[in-house]
């Protein structure tokens, strides 16, 4: 039971690491992913085959392959960067093409009319995209998005493993302790409760105030 | 296409300055790929040393090996994650509220938590052997995610079918095993299948508890000194196999969702795309 108490810091780190690592990754993965849906809707052939098999690769790629492709892959080329950047990119890429999805069908959910009344008000595509169908696409965007950052936050457990300082991480020293690996665990585990609860409370209040059912 | 209401149809002009956008991506695409093939050579990425060892047959039977091995893990997690859902859904559709509750307790839990936490947590604080573990982990958490796929399922069938069934006399049994889940199942096919893409991309899980699949023979092999640390060449074989396979369940789940679009068979369900809210990302398709 003392495990929490003794090793407050540990504990608080290993929460800071992952919480860091979810909040970078959701920001790279929430803009990666809106260029990715914009270019999937786009009328440039070129663009819209990217967006696609960007999509369909990441959503097919197990992540424990993408870190390990990328952790230990990359520095090959000589790009050497500290390990936790490099999990933030593989997190951020990989969870992009799930925001991509979601996105992709927000916009789906917006009535056509709202697409043609821009049009025949003589607005460009990015006019049509950015001003009237997005804003519009982001109210019922809300849930899924939250639930792909939820899963992000779990994900970053796998981070852990390739020693970045996140949650996880901390079973092995405190294993190397001596303390009762049970309950280093189920304080892990409240851990992850309090990030992705966290997350779940703020999404609800970004819906209840902006959500609509469509 | 319902996207195109997004732009007009484009004029000669329009369809000029498209052209040169379209072509300018394209180049920019093709720079960074070759950009990216050139630095592979440059860093000596094809060189004989670090190819040869896939001709060997030992190295060829240790990847075969590595792959039987993430199959049987995906085969065993897919087998007892059904049964896990099908028990748990069974549960939370249960007449009896505690049963109820405790139920909704497990699959809420379980779906909250990371599975490599789980997969780690029985790996090492219950010391069990790596495949039991990782199936264990895997079993929990996809089983719990099914057990709502299938639960919402049998709730969007439409209400007339159950209350048809009542009127007949049948009982609750009866009512669930002869009208509800057979039209059900079908229904969720394609999200259980998707669900099976998970399942199978989470096995790479496996690597970090020592379990000796797929990518662990691909690091033995990138590990070898003798080789000159084929790393690279090891990842440009692995991945497209890994994501093939993926990709290959992924279609047959996209498969099944439009064959049954058109069948009268799941006329009277509303094929919900598994609810995103509760499910976790890119619900209806599959997720991380």
């Amino acid at each position: 039971m003392n495990v929490l108490t003794d090793n407050w810091s540990l504990y608080g780190k290993g929460l800071l690491g992952t919480v860091e690592l979810t909040v970078y990754a959701s920001l790279l993965a929430l803009v990666l992913g809106f260029v990715m849906a914009s270019f999937r809707v786009a009328p440039v052939g070129s663009l819209r085959v990217l967006g696609t098999v960007w999509v369909a690769v990441l959503r097919n790629t197990p992540l424990t392959l993408l870190f390990f492709a990328v952790l230990l892959g990359l520095p090959r080329f000589g790009v050497v960067l500290p390990f936790q950047l490099f999990a933030v990119l593989a997190l951020g890429c990989y969870t992009s093409a799930f925001i991509c999805e979601a996105v992709r069908s927000g916009i789906n959910t917006v009535p056509t009319g709202q697409g043609e009344a821009a049009r025949s008000l003589g607005m460009t595509f990015t006019q049509t995209l950015g001003a009237i169908v997005l804003p519009q696409a982001f109210r019922s965007v809300i849930p899924p998005v939250g639930s792909t950052l939820i899963a992000l936050a779990k994900n970053s457990a796998i981070a852990g493993s390739f020693s970045v300082t996140e949650l996880l991480g901390a079973y092995k020293t405190l294993n190397e302790l001596g303390y009762s690996i049970i309950w280093s665990f189920v304080w892990i585990a409240v851990g992850y409760l309090i990030v992705t609860l966290t997350i779940s409370a703020v999404f609800n209040v970004l819906e209840k105030r902006w959500g609509v059912a469509r | 296409m319902t996207t195109t209401a997004l732009y007009d149809v484009p004029g000669p002009q329009a369809l000029r300055r498209h052209l040169i956008y379209g072509v300018a991506a394209t180049a920019v695409i093709l720079g960074l790929f070759a950009w990216f093939v050139y630095l592979l050579f440059d860093t000596h990425q094809f060189t004989a040393q670090k190819w040869d060892p896939f001709t060997y047959k030992g190295i060829q039977e240790l990847l075969l090996r590595g792959l039987g091995n993430t199959l049987k893990a995906f085969a065993y997690a897919a087998v007892l994650s059904l049964a896990l859902g099908g028990v748990l859904a069974t549960a939370r559709l249960s007449e009896h509220r505690p049963v109820r509750w405790l139920a909704t307790l497990l699959v809420e839990f379980f779906r909250a938590m990371p599975v490599l936490v789980m997969i780690f947590f029985v790996f090492v604080a219950l010391k069990v052997q790596p495949l039991p573990a990782l199936v264990t982990g895997l079993t929990l958490y996809n089983g719990s995610v099914l057990a709502e796929v299938f639960r919402t399922g049998v709730n969007s069938v439409e209400r007339g079918q159950r209350e048809a069934a009542y009127s007949l006399g049948m009982h609750k049994t009866q009512v669930m095993t002869f009208v509800l889940v057979p039209q059900a199942l079908r229904a969720m096919l394609p999200t259980i299948i998707s669900q099976l893409v998970v399942a199978l991309k989470d096995t790479s899980l496996g690597f970090l508890i020592t379990y000796e699949e797929f990518l662990h023979a691909g690091k033995l092999i990138a590990s070898n000194l003798d080789y000159g640390l084929p790393f690279i060449p090891v990842v440009m074989i692995i991945s497209p196999i890994y994501i093939g396979m993926c990709m290959i369940l992924s279609w047959l789940a996209h498969w099944a969702a439009r064959r049954q679009r058109r069948s009268p068979k799941t006329e009277a369900v509303e094929v919900a795309d598994a609810e995103p809210g509760t499910l976790l990302p890119g619900a209806g398709a599959h997720h991380p």
